[in-house]
């Protein structure tokens, strides 16, 4: 029998590659995080992932899939960390082994695994711990400057907080927090607040801009979904800000801090939930600007990242449906 | 159709390393004439010729062994002399892997050629041209086999493009016969441009044949009717729709045909056969071949139809016991043995390399990366036909995201990072969709020869019951009576006997 296998050459390409690469542009933000919260996100981090990868063999184990092939992907460890570095780096064990739980096993194997999920598995885990546990999830420790001692302590890197831990008075509010919690006292935004404890999470996110534009001179990801994303994000908040602009945050504000610029490279870029046809990647990446900038204006938490992501998830197949590009020689 | 100079860059496609150097360091090579020639009957996209010779019989050199029988068929002649000495079904250089009709001659080696009707072309008629094409043997040497003179019974041409792309990696033999029989394929241009009143000609070849480019742009530097187009090595711009985008920016869909649009294509091989069959009278006995790939001497071999392919892989310095592709690597298929013979079809043979042999064979989920949309050159969505596919929804794969428009250049399989076969899952539902689209045909004639059943055994009943009818309009009221008294007699006349026999 003859055997039609072409093509016989491959390029040099793989899931893992592509995994990897996204890991490798996330490291320079993670360090600036240590420098700001400390080291335990590094524990945080190990007993995540170690955990992510437990429950990625176990299901792929009883889905009887090669387990070392798919281990290797990355995949897992990817979303390990994303969730691992969206939480508060005071985050009990407890908290991260949910967070994981439901990323992994519900998120990702319940759905039929890799490439099959509707949702993002890290914004599920995410969303879960956000609602379940909103008052660990938005204790941040206060600092306002990188502390170099925080490298330095890296001695007793697990963390290991009791069950009933609760972030005590070192705690304190995200600027998202911050800005909600003032309008909900009936006050108005005043310039001291925006500069309020925020260049942390600026820097932060700043990084992941850097380790996004990275991704996209490599060609990992196209910037269709992050920069109609934050596109989206600047037009529908500097709408209201024109409105009320005491009430309203400006535009620039929005972009840079919470989970924006996170979210624009790292979260919607997930290829398996987000859009494949260009049109819809930017009427994805729009659409989840507009329902972010709503969550967190108008809504009852202070990001709205995670809830307009999974929500623009569900929306996938119709976007696809309606964006279709025309076929070489029908145009 | 005004051309210009601009190259209209079509989307998608790859950049693979060509490795096409390996293959043009030294001039065409022909080895002796093969003791044993099997030449395959049917090299050709059509009917099987009817076969003309017989075993035993001797043939020489240019001799017709198998005539065309219908318009869609192509000759096939004797490629050395010899004698005949089996017709049976042979393996075949051919993707179905089914054996099929060959001759095998065996050689005698004074390669005696019959006597060759010389004609001009100038003074006959295009009909009469073309009927003798038919007997030449002459098909689209660039792979697709489909007889040449056929093509050329189209008026209104107006622009002849030349396919000199050779775009897939390691084939070279395109290059190496316009560098070495430039005057042949030049004049097989011009002979095309003459049969059918085209005014223009541009022949579109890839950057990466600059000695190609030199010694034909000097020889067309006076012809005002002939053009050059360098396009840019991209995978795969030698495909015919896409090489006409490239050249006039005209995007033609799968179901139209390029005549409709004023264009005809012909490959550089096509073209140096007509030119032989115009001035010389010579039929298709031999062919370039790429010799490449995991050999000691990679080469161009100017070979006999029929020479088996062992012989060009030893003198190449080839390993027998590769696997062995015909074509190139993005869209050639593994041949079953070594046992098979060179044919019209086969521009290359290309013993696997060690990057193939380590070709990574699992499969991974597709993880919807669309790195397979930004290479397709049809402007497919990969990923979707992969998924609808794998489902079997064949009538989306047709309708909504044109299956059909798929050239199975290979192009998303090789980019994969999930390393999908992806191409394979096309041909399934390709030949899926061919298969119940047959058996709809099918069963749709049953369904229409039911129902005329139907209509026929109704209709029947029908006029039997009229002509019944009318039969008993015709009897009148006497004529009944008449008819019952005689039957009530005959019944006591019957009663009648039964009571005299019971007495």
């Amino acid at each position: 029998m003859t055997i039609i296998d072409s093509p016989a050459i491959k390029k040099r390409s793989s899931v893992s590659i592509i995994m990897f690469t996204v890991i490798l542009t996330l490291i320079p933000a993670l360090l600036i995080q240590i420098g700001f919260f400390g080291y335990q996100i590094l524990g945080n981090l190990f007993f995540g992932i170690s955990f992510a990868l437990i429950l990625e063999s176990i299901c792929l184990y009883l889905q009887k899939k090669p387990i070392k092939l798919f281990l290797n992907d990355f995949s897992a460890f990817l979303t390990a960390w994303l969730l691992v570095i969206s939480m508060p780096s005071t985050s009990p064990w407890w908290l991260i082994a949910i967070g994981i739980f439901f990323s992994i096993v519900v998120a990702k194997h319940a759905y039929g695994g890799l490439g099959s999920n509707p949702f993002n598995p890290a914004m599920i885990g995410y969303a879960v711990l956000l609602i379940s546990f909103p008052k660990l999830m938005t204790s941040w420790p206060e600092s306002n400057s990188i502390n170099l001692n925080n490298f330095l302590e890296i001695s007793t890197i697990i963390v290991s907080q009791p069950f009933n831990y609760v972030a005590d008075a070192v705690a304190s509010a995200t600027p998202l927090d911050a800005i909600k919690t003032t309008l909900f006292l009936g006050n108005t935004i005043d310039k001291n607040i925006t500069s309020f404890n925020s260049s942390s999470y600026q820097l932060i996110s700043v990084f992941y801009l850097l380790g996004g534009f990275y991704l996209i001179f490599k060609k990992v990801i196209s910037w269709h979904l992050p920069i109609s994303f934050i596109g989206g994000v600047f037009v529908f908040s500097m709408i209201l800000f024109l409105i009320d602009p005491t009430n309203f945050m400006n535009p620039i504000f929005h972009i840079i801090n919470g989970a924006t610029l996170l979210g624009a490279f790292y979260i919607i870029t997930d290829p398996v939930s987000s859009p494949t046809t260009i049109k819809g990647k930017i009427i994805f990446g729009i659409l989840v600007g507009l329902i972010t900038v709503i969550v967190r204006n108008f809504g009852g938490y202070p990001d709205g990242v995670a809830f307009a992501v999974i929500f623009m998830n569900i929306c996938v197949p119709l976007i696809e449906k309606f964006s279709q590009p025309k076929v070489f020689g029908y145009e | 159709m005004q051309i210009k100079d601009e190259i209209y860059k079509f989307f998608g496609g790859i950049k693979p390393n060509g490795h096409k150097n390996i293959s043009t360091l030294n001039p065409i090579k022909k080895i002796s004439i093969p003791k044993k020639l099997i030449i395959p009957v049917r090299q050709h996209v059509g009917k099987m010729p009817n076969i003309i010779v017989s075993e035993g019989e001797y043939v020489l050199k240019g001799q017709l062994i198998a005539e065309p029988v219908t318009n869609v068929s192509a000759a096939t002649h004797a490629s050395s002399s010899g004698k005949v000495i089996s017709i049976k079904k042979e393996d075949i250089p051919h993707p179905s892997g089914l054996p099929d009709m060959a001759v095998t001659i065996e050689t005698d080696g004074k390669d005696k050629w019959i006597e060759l009707e010389k004609f001009q072309t100038s003074k006959l008629s295009i009909e009469t041209l073309l009927e003798k094409m038919r007997f030449s043997g002459i098909v689209g040497l660039g792979g697709a086999t489909f007889p040449t003179h056929i093509k050329l019974n189209i008026n209104k041409i107006n622009t002849l493009i030349v396919n000199a792309a050779e775009c897939e990696p390691f084939i070279t033999c395109d290059d190496m016969a316009m560098q070495e029989k430039t005057d042949d394929f030049l004049l097989g241009i011009k002979e095309v441009m003459n049969l059918i009143k085209i005014p223009q000609a541009v022949i579109g070849i890839e950057e990466n044949k600059p000695l190609a480019i030199e010694k034909l742009s000097k020889s067309i530097a006076d012809d005002n009717s002939i053009s050059l187009k360098v396009i840019p090595t991209v995978y795969p711009s030698g495909d015919e729709k896409r090489l006409i985008y490239l050249i006039t920016g005209i995007k033609i869909a799968k179901e139209k045909r390029p005549a409709e649009y004023g264009i005809q294509v012909f490959n550089v091989a096509t073209l140096i056969s007509i030119a032989r069959f115009f001035n010389h009278g010579e039929p298709v006995i031999s062919r370039i071949v790429t010799v490449t790939g995991n050999v000691k001497k990679p080469n161009n071999y100017e070979a006999l139809i029929g020479t088996p392919i062992n012989e060009l892989l030893r003198d190449a310095g080839g390993d027998t016991n590769k696997e062995i592709i015909m074509g190139g690597p993005m869209m050639g298929f593994k041949l079953p043995s070594t046992n098979i013979a060179v044919t019209k079809a086969m521009n290359c043979l290309l013993t696997i390399t060690d990057e193939m042999e380590n070709k990574p064979s699992y499969e991974m989920p597709c993880i919807r990366c669309t790195k397979c949309v930004d290479v397709c050159p049809a402007q497919l969505q990969p990923q979707e036909l992969y998924w609808h596919a794998k489902s079997s929804q064949f009538e989306k794969l047709t309708n909504d995201y044109k299956l059909f428009d798929c050239i199975e250049c290979g192009c998303c399989s090789y980019v994969c990072p999930s390393n999908i076969p992806l191409v394979q899952y096309y041909r399934y539902a390709k030949s899926e969709i061919r298969e119940q689209k047959q058996s709809l045909d099918i069963a749709d004639i049953a369904r229409e020869r039911n129902d005329f059943r139907l209509l026929r055994i109704d209709r029947e009943k029908r006029e039997r019951a009229e002509r019944n009818a009318q039969r008993r309009s015709q009897v009148s009221e006497d004529d009944k009576k008449k008819l019952i008294d005689e039957k009530k007699a005959a019944i006591e006349a019957a009663l009648n006997r039964t009571k005299e026999q019971n007495l």
